[in-house]
């Protein structure tokens, strides 16, 4: 039951070969069972969801049955969920319960998919391997001593091990496609304003994005085509048509210019290029053409991001004062101390690095040499982008530049830990669309393969990815670790 | 980064650190600042900052009232407060 996709699993519920009920009590033993090795989950919603479950159950008889009905999904704990608590990974939220559901939470909940839990995370989405969560690390499936990535950690791992046919995550400098390539999944990051960031809880507003995890691009597709399109609520979403994803992806393949910057290959880890190698030799021979291109200011890219997403980070996380809600510190005696208090006992090392990292670089004197350079180097990374777009449809390389580290390796090196986002940072800093798809193996870990689209090319990313996987098989692979758990 | 820069900036984004705090903090961020002044290598002359990432215009609604008044469900997430304000130390003597 656990390797069955979305699709086998919407089939057999609207077949009735399957109830509702069952299937999401399979997915909550299963989680029951092995997530305290894996440390996935925040809270598991055991009570609501087989509730909704039952009611669900008894829809379908009746012959209500919605596009998802029944099929239970895990939302990363930085979507706001009513009733239900969302920490964002933090002190600072522990307690906090949204009087509103996102959209995008709200969207699927509409589709019939019921909330199984909401997943671990880095602290309010800051990190690259999990570790930075208040709630504890998150490990890999395939190797319990390694991360599974970040931030979006606990919703890649809960899908790698088979906990979940798929779960939510975000998307700031790599959050869904770095994981998804060290857990061996699927993750799509959508085109910035693709899909509504309202109730998202806001890290850097301009390159924070939510998107899928799933095992193959098909059940992507789908579940991008119900999260996405335009919401009032959220003034940078589209008002952009969206596209039946699925149609798109499963459709007859067409012949695709594929674009490979020389600048991803540079220095690369060896094993990681030959994987990378095979991966392009089957596009070239079915039917693509392999074009080499060049995005030399791409590398830019983490420097011009370690200003923006901070800058924004500071901003953002003013809110959290301690007097509205969030942690509040006792025994002040006076307001200032109020802030200071809540706020350095409330979050975590490296949220505070961050916060003042952005504060010192919006500060007077330093905003010109600092955030003025970046979103300048922004527009040099864009432009790149689109003209490498006039000459090929698609841009690949590998998602991250190694398989997943030890737990710990990169923890007190934050610019060791910065880098390891170095591939996909640039296209947040555009708001390209992509995906990371696994392609192989390095010492028995999986390695993501990122294709990059243009602006709203989410259908030319998907449909590659689909081509891919009805070519090869590694993302049918499974953690062997699991038979023995 | 020197020891009063750190102190300043930790003020105005109001984060208390102790002072054997300060020394790391400033290396890890003086680290930080080294890896974003590779931007300088790149001449930005004449370039225009980037804003929006589609480079949208900020669209407006009209200013009218959408939402009901929530307060109350808003401050159940706070144990402090008293006829619908919030409760904070003394301010004003």
């Amino acid at each position: 039951m656990e390797n069955k996709t979305l699709i086998e699993l919407k089939t057999e519920i609207q077949n009735k070969k399957i109830s509702s009920y069952e299937l999401t009590k399979f997915f909550l033993d299963r989680i029951k069972k092995i997530d305290s090795k894996l440390n996935s989950f925040i809270t598991i919603t055991e009570n609501n969801a087989l509730k909704k479950a039952k009611e669900i159950d008894s829809e379908i008889t009746k012959g209500n049955i919605k596009p998802l009905s029944g099929i239970p999904i895990a939302q990363k704990d930085i979507f706001c969920t009513k009733d239900i608590k969302t920490t964002c990974g933090s002190k600072m939220l522990e307690n906090f319960v949204s009087p509103y559901d996102a959209t995008v939470v709200e969207k699927l909940n509409e589709a019939g998919m019921i909330i199984i839990g909401k997943t671990n995370m880095d602290e309010f989405a800051m990190g690259s391997s999990n570790e930075t969560s208040y709630f504890g690390d998150v490990k890999n499936p395939w190797d319990l001593n390694c991360v599974p990535g970040g931030s979006s950690g606990g919703s890649a791992a809960s899908v790698a091990a088979r906990l979940i046919p798929c779960s939510t995550g975000t998307d700031t400098g790599g959050s869904i496609r770095q994981p998804a390539s060290l857990t061996g999944i699927c993750g799509i990051k959508p085109t910035y304003g693709r899909v509504s960031r309202y109730g998202m809880i806001a890290f850097a507003s301009s390159l924070d994005q939510a998107g899928i995890f799933t095992r193959t691009a098909k059940d992507c597709a789908i579940l991008l085509s119900h999260i996405s399109g335009y919401d009032p609520k959220d003034s940078t979403s589209s008002k952009k048509e969206v596209p039946d994803y699925y149609k798109e992806c499963i459709k007859k393949f067409e012949k695709m210019k594929i674009g490979i910057p020389e600048e991803f290959l540079d220095g690369l880890d060896s094993k990681v290029s030959e994987v990378f190698n095979e991966s392009v030799n089957i596009f070239k021979s079915n039917g693509c053409d392999i074009k080499k291109i060049s995005l030399k200011n791409s590398k830019l890219g983490v420097s011009a991001y370690q200003v923006v997403a901070p800058a924004e980070c500071s901003s953002n996380l003013s809110r959290f004062d301690g007097v509205r809600y969030g942690f509040r510190a006792n025994d002040v005696n006076n307001i200032d101390e109020l802030y200071k208090k809540s706020r350095s006992e409330g979050f975590g090392d490296e949220v505070k690095r961050r916060i003042l990292i952005g504060t010192y670089a919006l500060s007077t004197g330093y905003y010109d040499a600092y955030y003025l350079k970046a979103q300048k180097i922004r527009t040099i990374i864009s432009q790149e982008f689109q003209n490498a777009f006039k000459e090929v449809d698609v841009i690949i390389g590998p998602t991250a530049p190694d398989c997943a580290f030890k737990l710990g390796e990169k923890l007190n090196d934050p610019i060791a830990m910065y880098l390891s986002d170095i591939f996909t940072v640039s296209t947040n800093l555009a708001g390209l669309p992509a995906i990371s798809i696994p392609m192989g193996f390095k010492n028995q870990l999986p390695l993501g393969l990122q294709i990059i689209g243009n602006h709203f090319d989410e259908s030319k990313i998907l449909s590659l990815s689909n081509h891919y996987q009805n070519l090869t098989d590694w993302h049918t692979q499974k953690p062997k670790i699991l038979g023995a758990i | 980064m020197d020891k009063k820069t750190v102190i300043k900036i930790a003020d105005l984004a109001k984060i208390q650190i102790n002072d054997k705090e300060i020394e790391d903090i400033s290396v890890s961020l003086q680290k930080i600042l080294n890896l974003v002044d590779e931007m300088n290598a790149v001449n930005t002359d004449n370039i225009e900052p980037m804003s929006h990432p589609l480079n949208l215009k900020q669209e407006l609604r009209k200013d009218v009232v959408l939402e009901k008044n929530k307060r109350d469900l808003f401050q159940k997430n706070n144990k402090y407060t008293e006829n619908g304000y919030y409760k904070v130390p003394k301010i004003i003597d």
